[in-house]
């Protein structure tokens, strides 16, 4: 299948990019490569960084045709983060919001408990809800009860570039539940994006990696050509792999016909 | 007062005089103040007693350097004399690190003196009481034409700076400045003298979320020597200011140790450690380190900062960053411009602009004005240091917070 028909589908959207763009670190340069480079079709505001009126507003860095994805970092808790969410749709950033309550200032893990409680307050109100979470299959399950739209569970910790440390149980959201699976968070380099697809990851949301790298914009397209190398393999059905040793010359069930 | 490079000069009769009475102890409370249940203040004395910076060795250090997370032994190590000659591979560690926390962003504020009025007499701050300057207080139209005047060249965090005299610039005038900020600015920080908790937690409401107490030394008998008279003299009550703050509701707090009063390698340890136990008590709390060294002040030129040279800041500032990767790190106009864009290029990730340390100097129409607390280094304005970011690949920020 071509990926530009390969569309997938949020919030009554339809996008063709599988690779959304963080903005905890964000530069003009950085937008435009993975606008123009990457093909990013959604780019993450973070709510306390838009600064109407004053110097360096994320917002002038992004073009129209881009489908905003507001968050709420900066909550500590369901409450502040239902709050900013609010404030995001009063300014019109639109009914897209990911949902992130964190408070932990060292790791800036989130809670996963607090985000539950957001998602449903928020569902209810009309938001489509994109929960940032830590892979937990009960918290995953309990967000999609509660009208997540999708669910984004954290390869490593934000901005740490150690990539899928958290795989095996990513592969299990995957395989548990019905909704788009976005890995966020801790991909440092285009192979764990790849690798996120392969996986069956609906798309995959990265910053620091592309954000930190040597040349912005040759890091922008190699991301998106792993994300489209990975998604492409998912499609084709990955083929026999070997995980462990050779297969074994006489075949064990070889006595069954004896 | 052993220490010539400080300030006995000002020590005149008058003075000695007044001590008599004033010089009061300087681990009683005072009543009003708030005394917390904690251990915090007893476990950062004691492993900065313990804290021997001469036994380290060149392989300390390395083996600080390459653990993942830093424990408080590497930080000690990262600390000591031994790690001097490795500078280089230690910045070029903690540059790494800050670029993954923080990426290329530096944010940029500024700071607003309202009142230099002070009870205290600190003796190398030309705020203290009996430093003979011209004394004034904006009123309420006054902090709102100069934050006016600031929000215009695009800033978007302001720090609301007192002098400490809780009778001239009561909680209720700082809350009341804090109000008007919340008009023009997203992100406010106070850096005014020690309150108690419902204090902070009344002007949390009022729109600071931000709160920032220099300890200056943690040597209790130092400090004793140094701060001679008024609340600021009450050693306990200052270092658990920061505590308060979080359980009144406080988003951030910043340490501060004013290096060069003491040992600054033990401050510096003391400083990065009673942090780290916050940080680790108060997992929400968002830490923030200000690395001052001393300054010149008006009536005294001959104030400096001792033994921390250039490479021993710099040697400060990166244990900071490889210490607490997360941290806000603050370089203030003490350091020169050179020095401020290299700092921010390495592990700094906070710098002020079109900074005045004095009272009214943002527009011209303000009746009475103050003088300065101390001779600033890096005069730039606002877009100056915007553009100087830009030269250098940064992303100036001009606020990364929302108040809810």
């Amino acid at each position: 299948m071509h990926t530009n028909e390969d569309k997938w589908i949020l919030g009554g959207h339809e996008f063709t990019s599988r690779f959304i763009l963080g903005s905890g670190k964000f530069s003009l340069e950085l937008v435009k490569a993975c606008i123009e480079k990457a093909e990013t079709q959604i780019i993450t505001l973070a709510l306390r960084r838009a600064n109407e009126g004053g110097l360096a507003n994320i917002l002038d860095y992004i073009p129209d045709n881009i489908t905003l994805l507001p968050n709420t970092s900066g909550a500590r808790n369901a409450e502040e983060a239902v709050r900013i969410a609010r404030l995001s749709r009063e300014v019109g950033c639109g009914n897209f919001v990911k949902i992130e309550v964190i408070h932990d200032s060292k790791y800036l893990l989130p809670d996963n408990y607090e985000t539950i409680k957001a998602t449903e307050i928020l569902a209810k109100e009309g938001f489509v809800v994109m929960p940032y979470m830590y892979p937990d299959l009960n918290a995953a399950r309990a967000l999609r009860d509660a009208g997540a739209a999708c669910i984004m569970p954290l390869g490593a910790p934000i901005g740490s570039n150690k990539g899928l440390c958290t795989k095996d149980f990513i592969q299990i959201l995957i395989d548990e539940l019905d909704l788009p699976i976005i890995v966020d968070a801790g991909i440092g380099r285009p192979s764990q994006a790849c690798e996120a697809m392969e996986m069956g990851a609906a798309a995959v949301m990265a910053n620091t990696a592309i954000a930190t790298a040597g040349d912005i914009p040759v890091m922008a397209e190699a991301f998106k050509k792993a994300i489209q190398a990975g998604r492409s393999a998912y499609l084709s059905g990955l083929g026999r792999t070997i995980e462990k040793g050779a297969s074994a010359s006489s075949p064990l069930t070889g006595f069954l016909q004896d | 007062m052993e220490k010539e490079h400080i300030n006995e000069s000002i020590l005149n009769e008058e003075i000695l005089e007044d001590q008599k009475k004033n010089r009061i102890d300087h681990m009683t409370y005072l009543p009003g103040m708030e005394v917390l249940e904690s251990d915090i203040l007893d476990q950062v004395i004691s492993a900065m007693d313990a804290y021997d910076y001469d036994k380290y060795t060149e392989s300390d250090v390395r083996r600080a350097l390459v653990h993942d997370t830093k424990t408080p032994e590497d930080f000690a190590a990262l600390l000591s004399p031994a790690a001097l000659p490795l500078l280089e591979d230690i910045a070029q560690a903690a540059r790494v690190e800050t670029r993954k926390h923080f990426g290329n962003s530096i944010y940029m504020f500024t700071p607003l003196y309202i009142a230099n009025y002070c009870e205290n007499y600190c003796i190398y701050c030309g705020f203290n009481c009996h430093n003979k300057i011209n004394r004034a207080q904006l009123k309420p139209d006054e902090i709102e034409k100069e934050m006016a005047a600031i929000a215009k060249t695009g800033l978007q965090e302001i720090l609301i700076l007192t002098g400490e005299s809780r009778s001239k610039s009561t909680v209720a005038y700082i809350g009341e400045a804090c109000k008007i900020a919340r008009k023009y600015f997203k992100v406010i920080g106070l850096e005014i003298y020690p309150v108690n908790s419902d204090e902070y937690a009344y002007l949390h409401e009022c729109g600071a979320d931000y709160v920032t107490v220099f300890q200056e030394t943690y040597n209790s008998d130092k400090y004793e020597t140094l701060h001679l008279a008024g609340h600021k003299r009450i050693f306990p009550y200052r270092v658990n200011a920061q505590e308060r703050a979080i359980r009144g509701g406080m988003r951030g707090v910043g340490f501060g140790a004013l290096l060069g009063l003491d040992d600054f390698r033990k401050d510096a340890f003391a400083t990065g450690y009673h942090a780290y136990l916050l940080q680790r008590k108060y997992p929400h709390a968002e830490i923030a380190f200000s690395c001052p060294r001393l300054r010149p002040i008006i009536n005294n030129d001959r104030i400096n900062p001792m033994d921390v040279h250039e490479p021993q800041l710099l040697q400060v500032v990166c244990a900071y960053r490889l210490f607490m990767p997360f941290a806000s790190i603050t370089v203030s106009t003490r350091e020169c411009a050179r020095v401020r864009d290299h700092l921010v290029n390495i592990a700094a990730t906070k710098i002020s602009a079109g900074v005045s340390t004095g009272i009214g100097s943002h527009v011209e129409d303000i009746e009475e004005k103050g003088d300065d607390q101390f001779e600033i280094s890096d005069g730039r304005s606002v877009d100056e240091v915007y553009q100087a970011l830009l030269e250098n690949d940064l992303q100036p920020v001009m606020s990364d917070y929302i108040y809810v």
